[in-house]
């Protein structure tokens, strides 16, 4: 099993976190100041739309950036600094004690390796089994992510497996060595609905039995209310409410969270006629407006919103917001 | 409710056992036979004035495929397109070319769906102009400009290209100009999902104020069930290229018969935590067939929790059980 | 981005016209941001404008013959003799300008015809594909097979020795990269969903090629243009160079390099015109280069 260090120590901590680009037309901000923890065993979800920056942190977090990209702030897992470490340093906690899958299982996977492979050799560094050991372990996983005849499929390539599947493996990859903390970036936003309602059943069957903490990352409500915890909404690159989650989906504080719920059609109530909608366009992050970043867009905007960025502050316990209204 | 034409007009729509097929592979020279896709294999519906028909299904189920087939822009292997009591598939390359002032489309992509080299003015005119090639140019605008604000764009961006806007105003240009010539049919392709949640919203309010002022028929092509209900007046199914089930919005959503119909609707998430967690799932089993290999019989069977061998050896016929209700399953009624 | 709605404003329709920014526009912003670029189109206008505009400068006539500077006289700023003259007494600068008058020429009728025969073809063969494009590529595989050093001696031997002939031979060639390339831009172009929706507007194919393909093609035309241009002058100079070109007492920068190359040992400003035509390839790379840069849309 994973170490068991200290206990108490939050399996993540972001303190200050700010991520930004430089483009040819400016500095684009997409992380403006995030500051959370993700405790053991815990599921937070981060949910958000285009340009929210709820991606760009966990990027910044796994050292994924792209080249024109640079990180601020602290970033601890387990109390160990991971942000601006060296590959050398940061490739033992990566993948191994910290692992992500995303949204385009190619991301992870090499179409020139068969799974096998890719799986074995994970094993065989980072936790020094010998290679029949490592097959036996790495079967007895993709049986576990219910690929069928996982023994015969083992020294497949990836293209030769389905869409459903690939996103199995990649799963299975990520939990090879049984990591503390799984970060998904919208594992099941490009699969069939039917096929995700099977996925995020098994991540979280997989979640209580490696006792994993888990971030979510992703735009859809309904699948963060199945398998969240905790909430974070993000807008403009901040943190603008955090929350457990049925409070948050009960009783909203920010006007951004009480418009993304009311826009959101649901299934099992009955219709109106018009969809609620929050009037606007998400914010240009390259010219993030002074203030708060949803003013332009809120019904509740007041004087002081357009000159005073609202702080993320406690509002309850577990739940914070970041808005310059008293209540919703 | 939105509102449809009353049950009695004549259909503006009617599409008969609709097949499209794809060929795969073979050459020009090779004598090997080469693999059909049967993207679209007998599809029957009709559309009435006014009404929208939601498509829903996911990968594989040829949604996509059959809108396009009703425009004609792919080729079709067999059964007929009656537009307006004229089957499409007589008509001359000219004479479709009119008709496309009656139907029209917009696409899932929308920025991909505009030239970025011409202007959002041009972009909405074209469809205008390529009819009405002598219309004034100062006509030709105000047309242009009105149909902006109708469609919630601000009519002095005129001169801008498309990468000057965002998402959501990229989907309401291809709208805008989808809607300048008055079509009675619009097919939309995945509209909405492309955009942002907040902004589906906005757009597919906006379809439905369109749909409500001028009157043109909807075929609304979506994966997201929660979407289609909205703005739908019936709902059909598919897989596979079948259809598995049709009926009225909200008796597909209170009773839907066809097991794929009920996996279907169950797997949507609830954004709500305590329904969401207590809910019983109908869970399916494995992954979609390759369409290439089709299963015999019901191409459902071997995800359907209810299959019987009966599924394996006939394929179920699309029966009406109720007012305006079709299913094709041969074990619809039982629990 | 707009991001104000019809809803805050009054009267939308009379509101002013704001304008747009094109991609060529963005593209000539970072063209000009190019400064190697900029300053060779500037050099290449100088070298343009004082070999067309020799005529007009009052200079001696390249073929007035001086037998005070025979035979080849070196450089004199104050004769005015600024490359000095040639075996013939001939001023090697007014005869280095009236050769670039040649070489130039060569280099927009190469242009021309690759943007106008090259250009249609390729948009025609690529979108109406099937049979009509295999015939129409397999007539450019034809004309590509013919050797083109061959095509021209047999020209000059049939018709003699005229520039017009180099002219044509290379036209005749230069069109057939470019319908290539624009055949394998509309193949790309041909799937994407603003084309489907010309298509579905009821648009007729020849507008959907002028309006829709081509204009989206001209990115990658313009840059093959640019660095097609050093090619073909290089081709006119070597034919000239090898006697095929053009007759005294006309000359082309090839066949001054010619003379110039005979006689280096004792007078080597002779081979000056051939640093001018270097200096003419030079900068035209570079101009070739910033468009590149220019149009590529990564930042987008």
């Amino acid at each position: 099993m994973a170490a068991i260090a200290n206990a108490d120590l939050p399996v993540l901590d972001v303190s200050g976190l700010e991520t930004t680009f430089s483009t040819p037309e400016g500095e684009v901000k997409a992380v403006n100041g995030v500051s959370f923890q993700v405790r053991a065993g815990e599921a937070v979800g981060i949910v958000g739309e285009s340009g929210s920056g709820k991606s760009q942190i966990f990027m910044s977090i796994m050292g994924l950036l792209a080249s024109n990209g640079r990180a601020r702030g602290s970033v601890k897992f387990k109390g160990t600094e991971i942000l601006g470490q060296p590959p050398s340093k940061l490739n033992k906690i990566r993948g191994v004690r910290m692992s992500m899958i995303f949204q385009d299982p190619m991301t992870s996977l090499n179409p020139y390796l068969t799974v096998a492979r890719q799986m074995t050799e994970v094993l065989v560094e980072h936790k020094g089994m010998s290679m029949a050991e490592a097959r036996k372990a790495s079967i007895a996983l993709l049986d576990r992510v219910q690929i069928p005849e996982a023994a015969q499929r083992f020294d497949m390539y990836p293209h030769e497996f389905s869409g459903g599947m690939r996103q199995r493996v990649m799963i299975a990859m990520a939990l090879l060595c049984q990591p503390e903390l799984l970060i998904a970036d919208e594992p099941t936003t490009a699969l069939d609905v039917t096929v995700q309602a099977q996925i995020l059943d098994l991540v979280a069957g997989l979640r209580r039995d490696f006792n994993m903490a888990l971030t979510l990352i992703t735009h859809d409500m309904g699948v963060i209310a199945g398998m969240c915890d905790r909430v974070m909404v993000m807008y403009g690159g901040r943190v603008v409410e955090a929350a457990p989650a049925g409070k948050l989906f009960h009783d909203p504080q920010h006007p951004y969270s009480a418009g993304l719920l009311r826009s959101m059609p649901r299934l099992d109530e009955t219709m109106h006629d018009r969809l609620t909608t929050i009037a606007g366009q998400p914010p240009n992050l390259q010219r993030l407006p002074s203030g708060c970043a949803f003013r332009d867009r809120c019904d509740y905007r007041m004087e002081i919103c357009a000159t005073e960025l609202p702080p993320l502050r406690g509002i309850a316990p577990e739940r914070s917001k970041a808005c310059h209204l008293q209540a919703l | 409710m939105p509102s449809a034409g009353p049950v009695g007009t004549a259909p503006l729509l009617s599409v008969q056992d609709l097949k499209v097929h794809f060929h795969i592979g073979g050459g020009l020279l090779t004598r090997r036979r080469a693999a059909v896709l049967k993207a679209v294999d007998g599809v029957t519906f009709d559309l009435r004035p006014g009404e929208t028909l939601g498509l829903v299904g996911e990968s594989g189920c040829g949604k996509s495929t059959l809108g396009r087939a009703v425009l004609r822009l792919l080729p079709t292997a067999a059964g007929r397109v009656v537009w307006l009591g004229q089957d499409l598939a007589q008509l001359s390359h000219e004479a479709m070319r009119q008709k496309r002032q009656q139907m029209q489309i917009v696409f899932q992509d929308p920025l991909a769906a505009l030239n970025p080299r011409m202007t959002v003015g041009d972009i909405i005119a074209e469809p205008m102009k390529t009819f009405q090639p002598n219309l004034p140019a100062a006509e030709a605008k105000k047309r242009v400009q009105e149909m902006m604000a109708k469609v919630g764009l601000l009519p002095n961006q005129i001169n801008r290209y498309p990468h000057e806007f965002s998402g959501g105003q990229c989907q309401r240009i291809g709208i805008a100009r989808a809607m300048i010539n008055s079509p009675q049919l619009i097919v939309c392709d995945e509209p909405v999902s492309a955009l942002d949640v907040s902004i589906q919203a906005q757009i597919v309010n906006l379809l439905m104020d369109l749909q409500r002022d001028m009157g043109m028929a909807l075929i609304f092509i979506s994966h997201n069930l929660s979407v289609v209900r909205h703005i739908s007046h019936r709902i059909m199914v598919l897989y596979l290229g079948r259809v598995a089930e049709l009926a009225d919005r909200d008796e597909l959503y209170r009773n839907p018969r066809h097991p794929y119909t009920q996996a279907l609707i169950s797997a949507v998430p609830i954004p709500d935590p305590d329904v969401e967690r207590n809910r019983r799932r109908v869970m399916l089993t494995g992954d979609l067939p390759s369409p290439l290999k089709p299963p015999s019989g019901c191409t459902f069977r071997t995800r359907c929790p209810k299959a019987t061998p009966l599924c394996a050896s006939e394929v179920p016929p699309l029966e009406t059980i109720g007012r305006g209700h079709e299913v094709a399953c041969h074990h619809w009624n039982t629990p | 981005m707009a991001d104000v709605t019809v809803r805050d404003i009054p009267s939308p329709i009379a509101a002013k016209e704001v304008a747009g920014r094109s991609l060529w526009s963005d593209a000539r912003r970072r063209f000009l941001q190019n400064h190697a670029a900029v300053v060779s189109l500037t050099i290449l206008i100088i070298i343009a404008a004082l070999s067309f505009g020799a005529p007009f400068l009052g200079l001696r006539d390249q073929d007035d013959v001086n037998y005070d500077m025979m035979p080849a006289a070196p450089p004199d700023f104050a004769t005015g003799y600024f490359f000095g003259s040639d075996a013939n007494g001939r001023d090697l600068f007014v005869r280095t300008l009236y050769g670039g008058q040649v070489s130039l020429t060569v280099g927009a009728v190469a242009t021309l015809v690759s943007l106008l025969i090259g250009v249609a073809w390729g948009a025609t063969a690529g979108f109406i594909g099937g049979r009509v494009d295999g015939a129409m590529m397999r007539i450019v595989d034809i004309f590509y097979s013919i050797p083109f050093i061959f095509f021209v001696i047999l020209l000059t031997v049939v018709f003699g020795h005229d520039i017009i002939l180099i002219y044509l031979a290379i036209g005749a060639v230069s069109w057939l990269d470019m319908a290539r390339i624009v055949r394998g831009q509309t193949l790309s172009l041909k799937r994407k969903e603003f084309i489907e929706a010309a298509h579905a507007s009821g648009v007729s194919t020849f507008n959907i090629v002028r309006r829709h393909i081509i204009p989206n093609c001209l990115g990658p035309v313009v840059i093959y243009v640019t660095l097609t241009v050093p090619t073909v002058i290089l081709t006119e100079s070597f034919l000239s160079f090898l006697g095929m070109g053009v007759q005294e007492p006309q000359s082309s920068w090839g066949t001054l390099i010619s003379e110039g190359a005979r006689s280096m040992e004792i007078s080597p400003w002779g081979l000056l015109p051939g640093i001018v035509l270097a200096l003419t390839l030079l900068c035209l790379n570079f101009v070739g280069d910033g468009m590149r840069d220019a149009l590529d849309p990564k930042d987008r």
